[in-house]
């Protein structure tokens, strides 16, 4: 084999191997994404039913209510609209009434949202970063929880 | 007085790393050996310096200093000593003092134990080490001072997170640090050698050490992660493509591809600039994941606290030092003398490959981690990248590299003969065969399709090492103690090559297996009742309460049968208050059952009193992370390797070798 041949395997094989990996990049990222959504962008929207999103928002105080065999419904806010999401299984440790919750599932054609998966994890401070957004995008970002994140301390020289 | 000790140590730290960064560049311009010797001496200054920093951050924790700013947020007097020691690096602050101490650390191993290298090489590395500790500490003090103080101290601490109140925190950090922070000299060196404009095939084999050792703690420092997500979170995952975790793969990726391409370049020396660019990768790489982890642009569990200061500092740094290192590269690689090809079908074509598919591999994990910041930044749009996208890109791309990896070390350097491999590989296809068939068969047709192929697989790169170490030693062929002689004789990098493979394939078996006959059971059980998953039966006798130093804690207890009756033993789930972050977590029961665990978590007590219990039986699932522990005991027996250990050559000898090396190409 001589030097060009064996220069030109080594630059086509690499050129293969990379075309594939592209290929398969722009496959997956057209199917296998989810999309954020807050309460109020789902109902603008009009997202078809059965489409795979993410929403996120507050669980609506005294919304939450418990069913059979770990089924458990809820709302979730942005201050200005509300989604129903239902959802069944154990939840995560900091699922509270009041708290960020961000859900990954998809909506029915009734609207309402079935969720596979609940993320509420991190401590007690923490707000999911979309949940936050959404907030403020909606304008009940309250002052509160911005100044409970930030834990402010007496004395303390930040 | 200790708080401010460490701070002033840190400044004189600074001050030493612009003299380490400075000083002896401008000593290998003109040849001024007074100039060049100022670089050891101040590197090992710099680490003294940064390690009394730390040690008195540590002393501050230690004792509980509360009028420390950053000791009241994150530690608390009733932490046993294990969490208040940890959590010196369970917050940003801390822990990017960690990170320079390694990073100080790693400049003065250089310093001391680089006796043997040319003087100019070493010069520029330490000074290239210099630049990035120096940027850090500066980065420290200005945004990230761990060491400031509250007027009127507090009299009891925040606590620390009590999701990071677990031995894992004693380990995981450090190792990936150890790790990324490792890749650093690869980095120093590969621009040493451009601003030199010479590069040869000693180069790598001063490197290659730096490499493996940097490349074992990441392993470690990974499957460690991965070992503690997997008990803590409660979720029973070990893997979850989270932003953070694809932080440390991609450096591993990276190294991995740098660990082999600079065999290569040892050996035969081609490959240079290519080795070259991926030590400059595999640190920017390293670089980019403390910028994602400490940023705040992801939600993670390792987000602490953020401040866009610092994300915006350390995005600078980021620019400045990936850009300006590949700027480096793209303007003096041209100069470096290129090195010999060879056959398609060799050693080194293998090892080509198996570059490829790393970088490959990585490149899809890149993209995955970073899209949705751009697409954010750029549309406004959220979106997440999950599991999915990247099953469907990193898993077909792993395939091939793992298909093909059991070629490698059996075919010649130069010329190798593939139909011979393969037919030295006929007994692991056979293995492969007959598992694959098996699986089948058990199955009877149901269950997962693919799962088969991966059992095949994995015992197939099992195979496949072990046959490599057969074929060395000539067991069975010849009597068994001259094989056993070869075998002793063997060089311990071949071992090591044979142990790192045999381990992926070990993990890769975890995995398959886990993901497709693990057994999931979620329920809600009153005291009494029971549940059953596959050949076990978990009773639910009732719970009763329990407190430790700083938190009190619902225990459920169970027994756990065989189908038939007989009892294995007991397991304990329960679900922890920290009343100091009024947080509660969740601690699995796992029991051992070989290298299968029954894996039983608990969600929040109802009001009728019953408990939701996740169960879950995860099958060989131990293999994953044995497999990571094998492969570091691979790279643990490549380090140990007598030509590694003497290391390299004389710079006399290196010198003489160099032209000869590339009159030769």
């Amino acid at each position: 084999m001589t030097r060009k041949r064996r220069r030109l395997v080594l630059i086509g094989g690499a050129l293969g191997v990379l075309a594939v990996a592209v290929a398969l990049m722009l496959n997956a990222l057209r199917d296998s994404i989810v999309f954020f959504n807050s309460p109020s962008d789902v109902a603008e929207k009009h997202i078809a039913a059965g489409t795979r999103i993410r929403i996120g928002g507050l669980v609506k105080p005294g919304s939450v209510a418990r069913g059979d065999n770990l089924k458990i419904s809820f709302d979730v806010t942005d201050g200005d609209r509300d989604i129903a999401v239902a959802y069944q299984g154990v939840l995560p440790d900091l699922f509270r009434e009041g708290q960020g919750v961000v859900a990954e599932g998809a909506l029915d054609s009734a609207g309402k949202f079935n969720a596979d998966t609940i993320l509420a994890k991190h401590d007690e401070t923490y707000m999911p970063k979309e949940v936050a957004d959404a907030l403020k995008k909606s304008g009940h970002w309250k002052d509160a929880y911005r100044q409970r994140a930030a834990m402010p301390v007496e004395g303390g020289d930040k | 007085m200790i708080a401010e000790l460490g701070h002033y140590a840190l400044m004189l730290a600074l001050g030493l790393a612009l003299i380490q960064g400075t000083m002896p560049i401008a000593g290998t311009r003109s040849d001024d050996p007074t100039l060049i010797g100022v670089a050891a001496p101040t590197a090992l200054a710099q680490f003294a310096f940064v390690a009394v920093s730390f040690g008195a951050l540590t002393i501050c924790y230690v004792t509980s200093d509360f009028s420390v700013f950053n000791v009241y947020e994150n530690s608390n007097s009733a932490m046993p000593l294990i969490y208040r020691l940890t959590s010196v690096w369970g917050n940003h602050e801390g822990s990017m003092m960690l990170w320079v101490t390694i990073l100080a650390l790693f400049g003065a191993l250089v310093a001391a134990f680089g006796g043997n290298l040319p003087v100019k090489l070493k010069a520029n590395a330490l000074a290239v080490q210099a630049w990035i500790a120096a940027v850090f500490e500066l980065f420290i003090l200005t945004t990230s001072n761990p060491f400031l103080r509250i007027a009127d101290a507090p009299l009891e601490g925040r606590d620390l997170n009590p999701i990071l109140q677990d031995p894992g925190l004693a380990f995981h950090p450090p190792l990936l640090y150890l790790g990324y922070v490792g890749f650093s000299i690869s980095f120093s060196f590969a621009i040493a050698a451009l601003l030199e404009g010479r590069i040869d095939a000693a180069w790598a084999r001063f490197v290659r050490p730096w490499v493996l050792a940097a490349w074992m703690c990441l392993t470690l420092g990974i499957a460690g992660g991965s070992y503690w997500a997997y008990y803590e979170l409660g979720w029973g995952g070990y893997w979850f493509w989270d932003p953070v975790e694809n932080a440390s793969l991609m450096p591993w990726l990276a190294g991995t591809a740098l660990l082999h391409s600079a065999v290569v370049m040892e050996k035969r020396g081609a490959l240079k600039v290519w080795t070259i660019l991926l030590a400059i990768l595999a640190f920017s790489l390293s670089l980019i994941g403390t910028f994602l982890v400490r940023s705040g642009v992801l939600t993670s569990v390792h987000a602490f606290a953020t401040d866009p200061r610092r994300g915006i500092f350390i995005l600078v740094i980021l620019m400045a030092f990936i850009g300006g290192a590949l700027a480096l590269y793209a303007w003096r690689a041209p100069l470096l003398k290129q090195g010999g090809l060879f056959a398609p079908i060799s050693r080194e074509g293998a090892l080509v490959l198996n570059n490829l598919f790393l970088t490959s591999a990585c490149a899809t994990v890149f993209v995955g981690t970073l899209y949705p910041l751009a697409l954010e930044a750029l549309t406004a749009e959220k979106i997440s990248v999950g599991p999915p996208f990247f099953n469907a890109t990193f898993g077909p791309l792993f395939v091939p590299l793992l298909v093909a990896m059991p070629f490698g070390p059996l075919l010649g350097w130069k010329r190798g003969d593939l139909l011979g491999a393969a037919q030295r590989l006929l007994a692991a296809a056979f293995i492969a065969a007959v598992a694959v068939a098996a699986t089948f068969a058990v199955q009877h047709g149901g269950g997962p399709v693919l799962a088969p192929f991966g059992v095949g697989l994995a015992l197939f790169v099992m195979a496949g090492a072990v046959i490599d170490l057969a074929e060395r030693t000539m067991i069975l062929r010849i009597p068994l103690g001259t094989a056993l002689r070869r075998a002793v004789g063997l060089p311990r990098s071949a071992w090591g090559t044979a142990f790192a493979h045999f381990g992926i394939g070990m993990t890769l078996l975890g995995i398959v297996v886990v993901t497709a006959w693990g057994a999931e059971r979620i329920a809600a059980l009153r005291p009494g009742e029971s549940v059953d998953i596959t050949h076990y039966r978990l009773s639910f006798d009732g719970v009763f309460n329990r407190s430790g130093p700083n938190y009190r804690e619902v225990v459920a207890h169970f027994t756990v049968r065989r189908s038939n009756g007989d009892i294995l033993g007991s397991m304990e789930p329960s679900r922890r208050t920290f009343p100091s972050r009024n947080m509660a977590t969740t601690e699995a029961a796992l029991m051992r059952r070989g290298v299968s665990q029954i894996y039983l978590s608990l969600g929040d007590p109802a009001a009728d009193g019953s408990v939701p219990v996740r169960l879950y039986f995860k099958p060989l699932v131990l293999l994953i992370w044995l497999g990571a522990l094998i492969m570091f005991v691979g790279g643990g027996l490549s380090l140990s390797d007598r030509r590694l250990r003497i290391g390299a050559p004389r710079p006399r000898v290196a010198k003489a070798e160099a032209p000869a090396l590339q009159a030769a190409e």
